[in-house]
């Protein structure tokens, strides 16, 4: 999952200057899961808002919505009549989600409400973890199951660097296991370890973001022109 | 010979050899390299120039390395993964070459959070064995990375980094494979206070034959104070300094005498460790003291080949 967390207060209130019509706008999945724009903080940014708004004479008028998912357009469009009349979005969603918000409503200024972070997933409850870097062609198989792309400080692709000590990464010992260290265990575990023997020669980041935006198509998911209108005519 | 460099010929005559660092300044000053370099002549078969040592920015190793052959002394340039892209190394490793620099370290590099630009945006393209596997393709297949036929290859001693001490231990032996496989000629090693560690890490080198394969100079620092040591044993990453080294200095009434003292001890005992073909000496931000160093352990005068 996607995982983000809330801009401080104060940053929210000076990008949210100049507006009046507030609308907080939440999201259901990811950054509720780790507790960063689900229904709950939603409610709680509107009401900070609100009393930063009453204790300066009532700069703002704030309201208040959650959505099922605010990467999807289908999800933003049925909140069409509540967001109507703002003239600013906080979106408490993710970089993705916030994007789709301006897509969705290119005439309302959207402003984002959290800083989205990287893909990973919770470790113990209130931690979470980067696991993912989306390069677009996974080496897991080749490594034990733990990427070394996003795990690896250095994003190595051969084994640890001279710094890795005592399981830890030499770039924040304290918090961060060295995911080479971690590779070497699980290689050994699964009974691979040869696997730590080959070279894997330079990485092709053609399919990561150095390749540019990326877009993935799906030819046989794509609607015909028929089925557009058809679709476009439901709505 | 690869390179002809004036390093591999010592190291193929197989005499025991001396490289000594020298470390470019935090400044467009080129005379710090220089004076380093006269001061050194002559104590060391070839220097290494680091390459923005712990991610500080200094007088580049190219540069540094350029003053160092106008002084007649031969560099050893060290080549960083953190700060370039493969399209950015292949093209210093040219101009290098081109310019008459013979031996090339590869070297991952520190993470730039140790350095002096903690916000810069690191490029880890590739890690040091794809270097020393791309290096070694463009001296010997005479093609870039990517594929592309070379009108002229570089000509280059390639060597590489290895720290016996970093962990998972059992795994260290399998990388100095990996990059004796890549295309490592020569080896220099991190500095070295664990006698027993290299030890154990050696009787595996020579295990698999990589001593055969590859010249390996042990890395020795002379300690100036006991803080110098404390601070190599709690803040450098995969450094173990045993406490039998910092008591040493502590009771030491003259410290820098003493971690001279030390530093010999050490070098005349890794000469007589199998598979150990030279040594390393980085005197950090203590330059002056290498001559001293290279006399007492009877490795001067320097070989003429
Ligand atoms: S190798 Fe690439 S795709 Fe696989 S987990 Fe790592 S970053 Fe993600
Ligand atoms: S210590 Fe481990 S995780 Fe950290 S940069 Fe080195 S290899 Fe990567």
């Amino acid at each position: 999952m996607i995982i983000a967390e809330q801009k401080p207060l104060k940053e929210i209130i000076r990008n949210l200057e100049g507006h009046k019509k507030i609308l907080v706008a939440g999201c259901r999945s990811c950054v509720a899961i780790c507790l960063a724009g689900g229904e709950k903080e939603v409610g709680i940014v509107a009401e900070s808002l609100k009393l930063y708004s009453d204790m300066h004479g009532r700069i703002w008028e704030v309201d208040e919505i959650t959505v099922e998912r605010q990467c999807e357009k289908e999800w933003v469009k049925e909140i069409k009549k509540i967001v109507l009349g703002k003239d600013a979005i906080l979106s408490m969603a993710c970089g993705v989600g916030a994007q789709v918000m301006q897509e969705t409503y290119p005439d309302i200024r959207v402003v984002p409400g959290l800083n989205t972070s990287n893909m990973g997933a919770p470790e113990e409850q209130g931690v979470w973890r980067e696991k993912c870097a989306g390069c677009g062609d996974c080496v897991l198989h080749l490594t034990g199951g733990i990427c070394p792309i996003a795990r690896c400080s250095k994003s190595l692709l051969n084994g640890p660097c001279g710094g890795s000590q005592n399981g830890r990464c030499e770039v924040n010992p304290e918090t961060t296991p060295c995911a080479w260290d971690q590779i070497y265990h699980s290689l050994k575990k699964l009974g691979k370890l040869e696997l730590m023997e080959e070279i894997i020669p330079p990485k092709n980041w053609i399919t990561s973001h150095s390749g540019g935006p990326r877009r993935i198509v799906k030819q046989e998911a794509i609607l015909t022109s028929e089925e557009k209108a058809v679709k476009g005519g439901m709505e | 010979m690869k390179a002809g460099s004036n390093l591999e010929k010592v190291l193929e005559a197989g005499h025991f050899a001396v490289t000594a660092e020298i470390g470019p300044p935090k400044s467009a000053n080129p005379e710090v390299v220089r004076h380093h370099a006269r001061m050194l002549k002559g104590y060391a078969d070839a220097f290494n120039l680091t390459d923005n040592q712990t991610a500080i920015v200094r007088l580049s190793s190219l540069a540094s390395a350029v003053i160092c052959l106008q002084e007649g002394v031969e560099p050893v340039m060290q080549m960083t993964c953190r700060d370039k892209n493969r399209i950015a190394l292949q093209s210093d490793l040219l101009g290098a070459s081109a310019l008459g620099i013979k031996n090339v370290l590869c070297l991952t590099g520190d993470h730039q959070t140790f350095g002096n630009e903690k916000g810069a945006k690191n490029v880890y393209d590739i890690d040091s064995i794809q270097e020393l596997l791309i290096f070694r393709k463009m001296r010997d297949e005479k093609r870039i990375c990517g594929g592309e036929e070379l009108e002229e290859a570089p000509k280059v001693f390639l060597g590489a980094a290895e720290n016996p001490f970093a962990d998972p231990f059992e795994f260290r032996v399998i990388r100095l494979a990996k990059k004796v496989n890549a295309g490592a000629d020569f080896i220099q090693t991190q500095a070295i206070y664990d006698m027993e560690r290299f030890e154990k890490w050696m009787e595996g080198v020579r295990e698999r034959g990589l001593d055969k394969r590859v010249h390996i100079l042990a890395g020795v620092i002379p300690l100036k104070s006991v803080g110098a040591a404390r601070y190599m044993k709690n803040k450098v990453s995969g450094m173990i300094v045993p406490d039998s080294i910092i008591d040493r200095m502590k009771r030491a009434k003259d410290p820098k005498a003493e971690g001279v003292k030390i530093c010999i001890e050490q070098i005349e005992y890794l000469k007589t460790v199998k598979g150990v073909h030279g040594v390393h000496i980085m005197a950090i931000a203590w330059e002056e003291i290498v001559p001293e160093i290279v006399r007492q352990a009877g490795l001067y005068p320097r070989p003429t080949v």
